[in-house]
């Protein structure tokens, strides 16, 4: 029962993308249904949805489930409108390989251009790789990009799918469709004859698909809007949640993987005499690095204990590689001696900057730095993997599910066209599950299993040491002031990896590009209207394999330009809300996130005394991010002894039209708690070749006794929806560092925060 | 290999795994009870916690030898006024995010409000912060403890 397909819309789709959300909807995305398997019952109207003759509503999704809410927020638009019933909807993974899936938002946002470029060059270039990831891109779940990436396609999804179902009704009861309104899955018309979605699935389904759906305004939004709770939240709780580490094939068999403790090293020989003699074990496998990981030897056993115990009996003699003698200390020597001698890469050049410093009355000069992070997701990394008679079944949590695929087939050596993707939800990703290794890894251990389905585990240790880390990052200012305090220039180079050169080397085996936007993305791309400003950074090519990191170079850029931009409001004896204020006068919207949390956090009132002995401080900080505004306030307050703790956090977001507040306020708390975590205590160290940290004794979360309030308000909108899991992360770690300033006078410009 | 019987949910269950394995594995590998989770292998997450004889253990470092006829509770055979007041208050408030360590944090919930059913704020930070979350749900689980242990009054609902 399928249609023809839609004409291909991908000029619309990139048009729509480049220009603005209310001009031409991409029905290029929607498919005609044969894209998803239908079950029994199930009539599949197009790629993004299923109606059973249960009443089912069926939303595909082609984004996976890692905490953000997505399934909830996403099947929110399609549900709004066909104006299905929100207690029938149920979620369904997006199979792998149809376009329709590809994300196009987050490439595009990758993009080197300043958040107030709108030229010529900006739009074409925008509208080109719209266009070129339509087709040729892959289905990916990061950058912040799901709900902007969805918006259109799954409300003109679901208003299709309504039209069709109003026409199958007013078929039936040959009525004009005037006459019929949907409510709640049920279709009425005013003689008073009614049906339900199941009713009419199987006359809609054969009629020819409308195109002319149209889709609604603001104001008729049901659900859109509304804070809707988490779909899968019962399940949740209940532990009956299926995430890649609980699927159960039967027969399956486990893996424990023991990897070089050098990154990047391989194996030079086993001796698996004494593991082959402990219980369980079926097989020793060694590993090569797949996808930028590292050499290893995994043991296939009966149990995951045996696994486990038995891959630890294994002796293994390394090659360490050229990782071997690395120190994190000598490498951030490296990245500082980088800024003596390279401007780097300028991504915002304003003004004669020189010019401007030099005619400056004061000058006022910082260097920051920020360390390596690895992600430690909770899940810890795992894959299963079943490889039979030349086909592959993969169960994964992934955000890649498309480079996974490529990924098995060249393990395995098949097309990838016969790999079949189970994505599952991810107990966490943070950016660690865009990468593919542990992936490609699993593959070639079930490989050696002669058909039998086998479950990878990694432990904790081994998902510290051999993640792909944030990289670590040093950063140098200056800036001028004239008599008055006014700020006349901005200067700031950093210097760090590219992530996105590694992993463009290790998905595609590309070289990597001199410019990555993601390098320098919260430094250069900010509000702040300098009269004159340069803004660079410069790619240094060192060994440590790096990765996608909770938004990403936004993660240490924002500590530092924020933690600077509070050093010259110091310097220039102003206010820090007012200072940046003044730097504001053509952003209105940055004005207005900046003034309401200065509101809500009672800047304007002197912070309260702590007790007798303690000082308190409180910092604000500004940042955007994936086209969302945050500010913050954090208040701190520090112990005689110099222990210190964040007792409240007040933040602001303004991400457009915001179309879950529950979830936009989750994503809140979220990033500011992760946010902490690596603001207070992360830093990943690297000696002789080794990461230091392994488990979360000295790689240490963040925990509830030192969550401090977090206050959140979002700011109305109906602007087109932004990016929610990555912005509120930014400007936690520079808001705490100004307020441990202001409440001592020390100015903290290395994470993590530590006074002493 | 040596049968063991536990007491699992209120019932005898037996399994076939050497003394040293920890029950965690017992209950994921042998069982496919999978609501138990494994996050660290040290005790240092509590994403793996369980009840023995009702008090919260961390099941990755308990070895199967060590829990003898004492009676094993995972998040599937939690049950009981309590744990039907913190599923309430779970959902009401919409706590979870990605969910992994979200048993684990019930399940210490539980153990804390049956062992103490009206903790301050101060005893909910002690009892729940050995459970570690990396997406943030502390101001919720807190929320949600503290809702499931107060006195019964209209919940404020958050869908329409």
């Amino acid at each position: 029962m399928k249609r023809r397909t839609f004409v291909v819309g991908a000029v619309a789709a990139a048009g729509a993308l480049g220009v603005g959300w209310t001009l031409f909807p991409p029905r290029g995305r929607m498919g005609d249904g044969s894209q998803i398997p239908e079950g029994s019952g199930e009539s599949a109207l197009n790629g993004w949805v299923k109606i059973g003759t249960d009443n089912t509503v069926t939303v595909i999704m082609s984004k996976s489930e890692m905490g953000q809410g997505i399934h909830t927020t996403l099947a929110m638009l399609l549900a709004d409108e066909l104006d299905a019933d929100w207690s029938q909807v149920r979620i369904e993974m997006a199979p792998v390989g149809d376009p329709i899936y590809n994300n196009i938002a987050t490439v595009v946002d990758g993009l080197p251009f300043h958040p107030d470029d709108h030229g010529l060059i900006q739009r074409t270039t925008a509208w080109l790789t719209a266009k070129t990831m339509r087709e040729a891109g892959v289905m990916i779940t990061g950058g912040s990009s799901s709900v902007k990436d969805l918006w259109l396609p799954m409300r003109q999804a679901g208003a299709s799918t309504r039209a069709l179902l109003v026409s199958a009704a007013a078929a039936t009861w040959k009525v004009p469709e005037a006459g019929i309104t949907v409510m709640r899955g049920v279709l009425s018309h005013t003689d008073g004859r009614r049906a339900t979605f199941g009713e009419m699935i199987a006359t809609a389904s054969t009629m020819k698909l409308r195109d002319d759906a149209p889709l609604k305004t603001a104001a008729q939004f049901t659900l859109i809007g509304k804070p809707m709770r988490r779909l899968e939240s019962a399940a949740k709780q209940r532990g009956t949640a299926t995430f890649g580490i609980d699927v159960v094939i039967p027969g399956m068999q486990y893996a424990s993987v023991v990897m070089c403790p050098v990154l990047g090293g391989t194996v030079a020989s086993i001796d698996g005499a004494a593991a082959k003699l402990l219980p369980g074990v079926k097989q020793i496998v060694t590993l090569n690095g797949y996808n930028g990981g590292t050499g290893g030897v995994a043991v296939i056993a009966d149990t995951p204990w045996h696994a486990m115990k038995a891959a630890k009996a294994v002796k293994v003699n390394w090659n360490d590689g050229t990782m071997a003698g690395v120190s994190s200390a000598g490498l951030m020597q490296k990245l500082s001696a980088t800024l003596d001698t390279d401007d780097g890469h300028a991504y915002l050049e304003r003004g004669n900057v020189d010019d401007a410093l030099a005619a400056a009355t004061q000058q006022v000069k910082a260097e920051y730095q920020a360390p390596f992070l690895a992600h430690a997701a909770m899940e810890p990394i795992n894959c299963t993997v079943q490889f039979a008679d030349g086909k592959a079944t993969v169960w994964a949590s992934t955000q890649v599910p498309g480079l996974a695929r490529r990924a098995v087939g060249k393990a395995l050596g098949i097309a990838s066209d016969q790999v079949t993707m189970k994505v599952q939800l991810l107990g966490g990703g943070f950016g660690r599950r865009l990468d593919v290794d542990f992936i490609a890894q699993a593959a070639a251990i079930a490989k050696a299993a002669n058909g039998v389905a086998v479950q990878t585990i990694w432990s904790r240790e081994e998902d510290i040491r051999h993640d792909f880390y944030r990289p670590a990052c040093v950063s140098r200012f200056s800036a001028g002031l004239d008599a008055s305090g006014k700020l006349l220039a901005w200067r700031n180079v950093s210097a760090g990896q590219s992530v996105v050169g590694a992993t463009v080397g290790r998905y595609f085996g590309l070289p990597a590009s001199p410019i990555d936007k993601t390098t320098s993305e919260g430094s250069f791309d900010q509000p702040y209207e300098y009269p004159a400003a340069r803004v660079g950074h410069a790619i240094v090519d060192l060994p440590v394999p790096t990765g996608f990191w909770r938004a990403v170079g936004h993660s240490h850029q924002a500590f530092f330009t924020e933690g600077f931009m509070d050093e010259v409001a110091v310097a220039a004896k102003a206010d820090p809300v007012a200072f940046r204020l003044a730097l504001l006068a053509n952003h209105p919207r940055h004005a207005r996130v900046l003034t309401r949390v200065a509101e809500i956090a009672g800047w304007s009132a002197p912070l309260a005394a702590g007790a007798e002995g303690t000082r308190r401080g409180r910092g604000v900080a500004l940042h955007e991010s994936f086209g969302s505004v945050v500010a913050q306030v954090a208040e701190v307050t520090i112990a005689a002894d110099n222990t210190l703790r964040v007792d409240r956090v007040v933040c602001v977001i303004d991400c457009g039209m915001p179309v879950n507040p529950n979830m936009i306020q989750q994503q809140v708390e979220s990033g500011v708690v992760f946010g902490l975590s690596a603001a207070l205590f992360d830093e990943i160290t690297i000696a002789d070749g080794r990461v230091t940290q392994g488990n979360f004794n000295d790689y240490r979360p963040l925990r509830m006794s030192e969550c401090p309030a977090i206050v959140v308000d979002i700011i109305p909108s109906t602007e087109h929806p932004e990016g929610v899991g990555e912005p509120p992360l930014p400007p936690v770690a520079p808001a705490v560092a100004n307020a441990i300033f202001a409440a001592t006078g020390t100015r903290l410009r290395s994470l993590p925060l530590r006074l002493s | 290999m040596a049968v063991t019987t536990i007491q699992l949910n209120g019932r005898p269950v037996e399994v076939s795994a050497e003394g040293d394995t920890p029950l965690l594995w017992v209950l994921r590998g042998e069982l496919h009870l999978t609501g138990t989770k494994f996050g660290c292998g040290i005790a240092a997450c509590g994403a793996c916690t369980v009840h023995l004889d009702g008090q919260a253990v961390r099941s990755c470092v308990t070895p199967l030898s060590a829990v003898g006829a004492r009676a094993v509770t995972t998040i599937e055979g939690l049950s009981g006024p309590d744990a039907d007041a913190l599923f309430a208050s779970w959902t009401d408030l919409d706590v979870a995010q990605c969910g992994y360590c979200q048993p684990g944090q019930i399940m210490s919930a539980c153990a804390l409000i049956r062992a103490n059913p009206q903790p301050s704020d101060g005893e909910i930070d002690a009892a729940m912060s050995g459970n570690v979350c990396r997406c943030g749900t502390y101001p919720r689980v807190r929320a949600a403890v503290r809702q499931a242990t107060a006195p019964r009054g209209p919940s404020v609902s958050s869908t329409p």
